[in-house]
């Protein structure tokens, strides 16, 4: 709580008021941002760019502030969207932001140099600073001391020390943050004087002829040759300004480029401030390189490497199940009640297998995003997530990307949808799009079951050396390098087209290993869990119901009254036989309803188109219903096949309805080739209608998940067609 | 043909003599600390080889060999 002394002046009258926080990444940043804001957060999109906009509420002594978590960046020499996001925030170039009234630097006292390079470009925006020197106990143990007060004399700027991760000085911090809004003034700091006065001096001439820009930007053009900064610059002024900006650099820079003369000169100022404020009494090698002996060791490293990544599929593929079997059981456990309760009709219909299964099929995915992304954070904020990136590098590059995609990959494997949500921690934006695009490609759990239920109906039990190897797990086997393939072929073909650019670098900091703060982990997780249930599960929801009404109309009484006199002509048998006869007309019914429903109209409609591939009507409207979620097909083709809709792979009763399938003149349509076929086409193809939307809401873009969802499909048809056509010729 | 750091052996220290032409990767690197008179130590390479793991201004980066030729060492 708050005296009065440490509020000498009383507080302003309420207005919004915006705090951005900057940093370094890993410099506990999010920590310190969730130890501020709590579970009052935000989570949305910068426009146009694919980078998360975090903002949250803090309470200060004088009220409410908003807090902008800035995406973490070690310059504002922006060569990335992240960077330039950062650029922008501060400039108060986003209009629901506005500009900030105050900036929250956050810097690593146990880095203290390399920090204070983005802190020495903060000074300079003309704002209010406060500096929270985090993680001073960590600096402590390696003999590290700062003198906070002399920093932030030599700084302009309230430095207040603090461990985010214990909640160590945020009461000072919120007491300072507060002064810095109310009466704060700007650090005026000007480590280059001549390129300020010049950029000035240009930025009027350019205001002169009616473009409004800042000194700044002006400043960031002329140092950031080639950058964001920039390319903007002459998109507003016109290229005629490539000669001038080249004159003013050659004039301040005398030959050398200005980044090295704004990198030269901030070092210089920052190591005369550092050798003022910081005093180191010993230099023992910490706990963390000790453990990085191991981590990193080249053989041990990478076995501890197999065993973590093990553990993580492990996990995410098996601890899940039971989950995702409770909710699978509760929500057919609400289906039956509805349908206990209510009257048969649309309306139990419609609630128990559109609304309760849309929803239901949105959250069972829960669980296993939720053990992934803990594992993610986990590995994250132990620093351990920067060493499988570092050790996975060179193999990813073979195929166009970097060692940050491979989490996000293997994590496909249980599931695309958590596996792109994980590719926020790929910086470079095209590797970021070309692993989102290439991760539905892994053979995620939701095509297990299909595989399942086509593999043991119609692949032979065939068995070589003594039973160890099988032709049915060889073809499983298969269709796993199959989506591998895909995956990596798509990736390297983007990165040749439509994502062709430089080779981004991999400038990547190894941070020391770290206790994470658990509060922090929840908040973060709990942030996943609610964006991919609100954004996801509004559209998926609408998407299901809209299946669920395609099979269920219309409705005719010709097919009731139908099965109704059956029904009458069953009740003469006796009782042991009518359950059974009753059930078997109830199958019979729905799959009569289900022939001449929209679906079925439309798997009819489409079947021409299927027909090079082998496949019947019937097979189309399963495939067509399952493009929402391709493990619907299972239930459909149970309904069609008159064997219920509560089938699962593992099902007889519908292999062996699906094996005396046949055409009109009598051919089966379940052939070795055809099911091959199938089987290509579910590697290949995206249904999947959380992946699709994942992909809209990471990308920010709807022509991504539109494009991924046609070449997805496109490979997949043709893959099928080219396999069945084949094996047709060949059997 | 003087020395990159791209050439150093694991546990090998050098002073950043130069470090090559303008360009992006380039400015990236000065403002990560890897600047003219500058310590770096190579602490280790990846399995392949490539990347490696330096020491500088009292942090550890990791970057691709290629990134490192453009510092020259001695």
């Amino acid at each position: 709580m708050t005296t009065a002394a440490a509020q000498p002046r009383p507080c302003a009258e309420p207005a919004p008021r915006v705090i951005a926080v900057v940093g370094n990444p890993n410099t506990g940043k999010s920590t310190l941002f969730n130890a501020l804001t709590g579970l009052r957060q935000k989570t949305g999109n910068y426009p146009g760019v694919t980078v998360e906009k975090h903002t949250g509420t803090a309470e200060l002594p004088c009220g409410e502030v908003t807090l902008v978590d800035v995406p973490g960046t070690y310059s504002l020499a922006a060569q990335s969207p992240d960077e330039m996001v950062a650029v922008d925030v501060l400039a108060g170039a986003y209009e629901d932001i506005g500009r900030p009234d105050a900036v929250l630097a956050v810097v690593d006292a146990t880095n203290l140099r390399r920090n204070l390079y983005l802190v020495s470009q903060v000074l300079e925006q003309g704002l209010p600073v406060v500096v929270a020197l985090n993680m001073v106990d960590a600096a402590e143990k390696r003999g590290i001391r700062i003198d906070a007060r002399r920093l932030g004399e030599l700084l302009h700027a309230t430095v207040v020390p603090t461990v985010a991760s214990k909640g160590v000085g945020l009461e000072t911090l919120r007491q300072a943050l507060d002064a810095a809004v109310l009466h704060g003034t700007p650090a005026e700091i000007s480590i280059l004087p001549e390129l300020r006065a010049a950029a000035r001096d240009l930025a009027e001439a350019l205001r002169d002829r009616g473009i409004a820009i800042s000194d700044y930007a002006v400043e960031r053009a002329l140092i950031d040759q080639g950058g964001y900064a920039e390319r903007r610059l002459l998109q507003r002024a016109g290229e005629a300004l490539r000669e001038r900006l080249a004159a003013v650099r050659e004039a301040v820079g005398q030959g050398k480029p200005l980044s090295a003369v704004e990198a030269r000169a901030r070092y210089d100022w920052i190591n005369r401030v550092v050798s003022e404020v910081e005093r180191r009494t010993e230099a023992r090698p910490g706990l963390s390189d000790r453990i990085d002996r191991i981590v990193s060791h080249p053989f041990l490293g990478s076995l501890l490497f197999v065993l973590v990544m093990g553990l993580v599929f492990q996990a995410v593929f098996s601890w899940a199940t039971p989950l995702m079997d409770w909710i699978d059981g509760l929500t057919g456990a609400l289906a039956d009640t509805i349908h206990a309760v209510l009257p048969p009709g649309a309306l139990a219909s419609l609630l128990a297998d559109g609304v309760v299964a849309g929803v239901g099929s949105v959250v069972i995915f829960l669980p296993q995003i939720l053990i992934l992304y803990a594992f993610i954070i986990l590995l994250e904020d132990t620093g351990y997530m920067a060493r499988a990136a570092f050790l996975m590098d060179r193999l990813m590059r073979w195929c166009g990307l970097s060692g940050q995609s491979f989490i996000p990959m293997l994590s496909s494997f249980a599931c695309a949808v958590p596996g792109i949500m994980a590719t926020r921690v790929i910086p470079d934006r095209r590797d970021r799009l070309a692993t989102i695009l290439a991760a539905p490609f892994m053979t995620c759990s939701a095509r297990l079951p299909v595989y399942a239920l086509l593999i043991a109906a119609f692949v032979p039990r065939q068995t070589w050396l003594g039973g160890w190897v099988n032709l049915q797990g060889l073809v499983l086997l298969g269709l796993y390098l199959l989506g591998i393939l895909g995956g990596i072929l798509t990736a390297w073909l983007l990165k040749r087209t439509l994502l062709r650019g430089p080779t981004p670098t991999f400038l990547m900091e190894l941070p020391p290993y770290r206790i994470p703060s658990l509060r922090s982990m929840g908040l973060r997780l709990w942030d996943r869990a609610r964006i991919f249930l609100r954004r996801a599960g509004t559209i998926i929801f609408t998407v299901a119901v809209v299946i669920w009404a395609l099979a269920y109309f219309p409705r005719p009484s010709a097919v009731h009254d139908r099965f109704e006199a059956q029904r009458h002509a069953v009740a003469a048998l006796p009782e042991t036989l009518r359950a059974a006869r009753l059930r078997e007309l109830d199958h019979a019914e729905a799959a009569a309803y289900l022939e001449q429903s929209y679906l079925g109209r439309m798997g009819r409609a489409v079947a021409p188109l299927f027909a090079p591939l082998g496949w019947d009507w019937k097979v189309s409207a399963a495939v067509i219903a399952g493009f929402p979620a391709r493990e619907v097909v299972i239930a459909v083709l149970g309904t069609i096949y008159a064997v219920g809709s509560e089938v699962d792979e593992t099902s007889e009763a519908l292999a062996a309805r699906l094996a005396a399938a046949t055409w009109p003149d009598g051919r089966p349509v379940f052939t070795l080739p055809m099911v091959l076929g199938m089987l290509v086409f579910y590697a290949f193809c995206l249904q999947c209608a959380a992946t699709v939307v994942t992909i809209g809401r990471e990308t920010n873009h709807w022509g991504w998940p539109a494009f991924a969802w046609t070449y997805m499909t496109s490979l997949g048809y043709l893959g099928a067609l080219l396999t069945y056509q084949l094996g047709s010729r060949l059997t | 043909m003087s020395r990159t750091l791209a050439d150093l052996k694991p546990g090998e220290r050098g002073r950043i003599l130069r470090i090559g032409g303008g360009g992006p990767v380039v400015q990236r690197l000065m403002s990560m600390g890897l600047l003219e008179d500058a310590e770096v130590e190579v602490i280790r390479r990846a399995p392949a080889g490539d990347p490696i793991e330096i020491r500088v201004m009292d942090y550890a980066l990791s970057l691709r060999r290629e990134e490192a030729r453009a510092v020259e060492v001695g």
